[in-house]
């Protein structure tokens, strides 16, 4: 980026008459920026190849025969349409069953997580229960926790209660931790909630049942769903606590399972580069999909 | 559930606000309800486990159905000697290096390039193009970016090497598999996650700023870097703050791309306190020891927290007071 020099005008007395001036480097500017802004752009560009190269060379490689691949290597375009390593990949791991593996923990961990966060936050943000802040508090450090501290207790209490390699297992550990946060975002958001609303509710003789659902979620539905999207994308993409947790194919979930394969004999290149091309789709539909709610919740969590 | 306590006896009608304090100082109880499953789930699943994992680490402990033999403070004095142990939070600062620092300057640099040149020269479709683009990797699940480049990165079959000996380079490092290159290169597959993240947060801070701000310092004859320094740092603070909570405490929490990209190796190089303690946990069968690692992660963890949100905290007091 070609950071104009400029020699600042200190602010004193009898500086040079100020119009012209300005002018003439805005001129100056426009014109030296004419040609930099290509400059610029070919930078960002160059960043955005560099990026995307990794994501090329796998489905270039993902659909090219191993003897083609050590011939011709990597950037080679496939010299035939080769679908043996996704062929192989997919019966292997048994994608559709990993599929719906993440799709239901996921699903199920958005939907629980949500609506135990509506519940708490209606308590702590509406109801103003006491001891609220450290209650939040509580609830926000425990997302700081590494999860390797709560990891062999958890392992040992699933065995006892009979959920040990069950989906089970996850969805409820997920549920909570997810609603930790989602109590700690959706109470500060229920804090402010209009007064008239629920004062009006309850002079109608809604009890705190029915003013949760007909006054309040109605009309924090769509931070509901924000949270909701969030759960499932941030369950999809775990990977420790699943790992440790679901220890047979049968029940693993798509990153788990592609994980575990590595090292095996199978995966040779086109393979490997096919399981990751499988395994990345569903996580860019998402991504394609909500695009415009994920953008603005990142945003929204930063800036509180 | 629905009419708990409302029938609140208007007995002795006192003066209003004094009515009100009390009856709000009543109604909370009625919402408990609605908060014991959550802090019911809670204490299951997080403190609980917690408070045992505590205990497991004053024992040594094979795990499973073997006895747990009481070993005090053991653990931890014993860490305190571990070569390995020291390695791992040394490696961290290589993560922090690696998810917090260098991300957050190119994210900035990225950001103010997309807002202030491209988006405003070529369009704001460019600039959102470019902005998809970088926080590709970040919406992948971590381990299936790291199964990727664990193949990328292969010595023998990997793209990178086999690309390098077609150009002619006898012997191509083992990029993940020496001792000198393993860190480094975890290291830069690590920036390729995370520079996504502070480029969107960025981009939005940006467009919160007042334009007039710009304006007057323009007119002012006040040049890009200028108002960079003067302007733009100083609106970003919180987002950049947030970034780097966010980021250091997940960077001292990494686990998936080691597990992926190096298991912790060669010869402990790429070891990380989260993956040392889950090789105590699973693959050393040492339970008390690992949880003793976890019980120190977190206490670093809180404390660093700890320190930024105060740092933030002073820098926003100390702003408005300046106002």
């Amino acid at each position: 980026m070609a950071a104009p020099i400029e020699t600042l005008p200190t602010p004193v007395a009898g500086r040079p008459p100020r119009p012209p001036r300005v002018r003439a480097t805005e001129v100056d500017r426009r014109h030296r920026r004419g040609t930099a802004r290509w400059f610029v752009l070919a930078g960002a560009v160059l960043v955005a190849v560099v990026m995307l190269v990794p994501f090329l060379i796998m489905v270039l490689n993902a659909f090219k025969a191993p003897a083609d691949y050590s011939q011709n290597g990597p950037l080679s375009w496939p010299a035939e349409f080769y679908t043996e390593g996704l062929r192989n990949f997919w019966t292997r791991v048994n994608f559709p069953e990993k599929l719906v593996n993440s799709i239901w923990i996921s699903g199920a961990v958005a939907v629980f997580g949500v609506t135990l966060s509506l519940f708490s936050a209606y308590a702590l943000g509406v109801g103003r229960v006491k001891g609220r802040m450290s209650i939040v508090t509580l609830f926000l450090l425990a997302n700081m926790l590494p999860q390797e501290v709560l990891v062999y207790p958890l392992f040992q209490m699933a065995q006892q209660v009979g959920l040990s390699n069950n989906q089970w297992s996850v969805i409820i550990i997920f549920t909570v931790i997810q609603a930790a946060f989602g109590t700690y975002l959706l109470s500060s958001v229920l804090g402010t909630f209009p007064k008239a609303l629920l004062e009006a509710a309850s002079l109608d003789g809604a009890g705190r049942w029915r003013t949760l659902w007909g006054v309040v979620f109605p009309v924090v539905r769509p931070t509901l769903s924000v949270l909701l999207i969030f759960f499932f994308i941030w369950t999809w993409n775990e990977f420790f606590i699943p790992l440790v947790m679901l220890t047979t194919n049968a029940t693993q979930t798509i990153p788990v399972a592609l994980a575990s394969l590595q090292g095996d004999r199978l995966m040779d290149a086109p393979t490997t580069n096919a399981g990751a091309l499988v395994s990345m789709i569903p996580a860019i539909v998402f991504f394609l999909i909500f695009q415009r709610t994920l953008t603005r919740g990142i945003t929204a969590g930063a800036v509180k | 559930m629905t009419t708990v306590d409302r029938a609140a006896p208007p007995a002795s009608r006192p003066t209003r606000p004094a009515r009100r304090r009390s009856r709000r100082s009543r109604e909370w109880v009625g919402y408990l309800p609605y908060l014991l499953p959550g802090l019911i789930a809670f204490t299951v699943v997080i403190l609980i486990p917690f408070g045992m994992n505590i205990w497991y680490s004053l024992h040594k402990w094979k795990g499973g159905a073997a006895p747990l033999r009481w070993y005090g403070l053991g653990n931890y004095t014993d860490l305190l000697a571990d070569e390995q142990f020291w390695t791992s939070f040394r490696n961290s600062i290589a993560m922090i290096l690696a998810m917090v620092v260098v991300p957050t300057l190119i994210g900035l640099l990225l950001a103010t390039t997309l807002f202030d040149v491209l988006g405003k020269r070529f369009g704001p479709r460019v600039a959102s193009v470019l902005r998809a683009t970088y926080y590709l990797p970040q919406i992948l699940p971590v381990a299936v970016a790291g199964v990727l480049w664990n193949w990328i990165l292969n010595s023998q079959t990997g793209a990178v090497n086999v690309i390098l000996r077609e150009l002619g380079v006898a012997n191509p490092p083992n990029w993940l598999g020496s001792t000198d290159t393993a860190l480094p290169t975890v290291m830069l597959v690590l920036i390729w996650i995370q520079i996504g993240y502070p480029v969107v947060i960025f981009m939005s801070a940006l467009q919160r700023v007042d334009p007039e701000l710009y304006e007057a310092a323009e007119l002012d004859g006040a040049g890009w870097w200028h108002r960079f320094r003067a302007i733009t740092i100083p609106q970003i603070k919180p987002e950049t703050f947030v970034i780097t909570l966010t980021c250091t405490v997940a960077a001292l929490k990494v686990f998936g791309p080691i597990y992926v990209l190096t298991r912790g190796g060669p010869e402990s190089s790429t070891l990380v306190p989260s993956y040392y303690s889950y090789l105590n946990f699973f693959d050393k069968s040492k339970v008390g020891y690992g949880a003793a690692i976890a019980n120190v992660l977190t206490v670093l963890i809180i404390l660093v927290a700890v320190v930024i949100m105060v740092l933030q905290a002073r820098s926003a007091r100390r702003e408005e007071e300046g106002r």
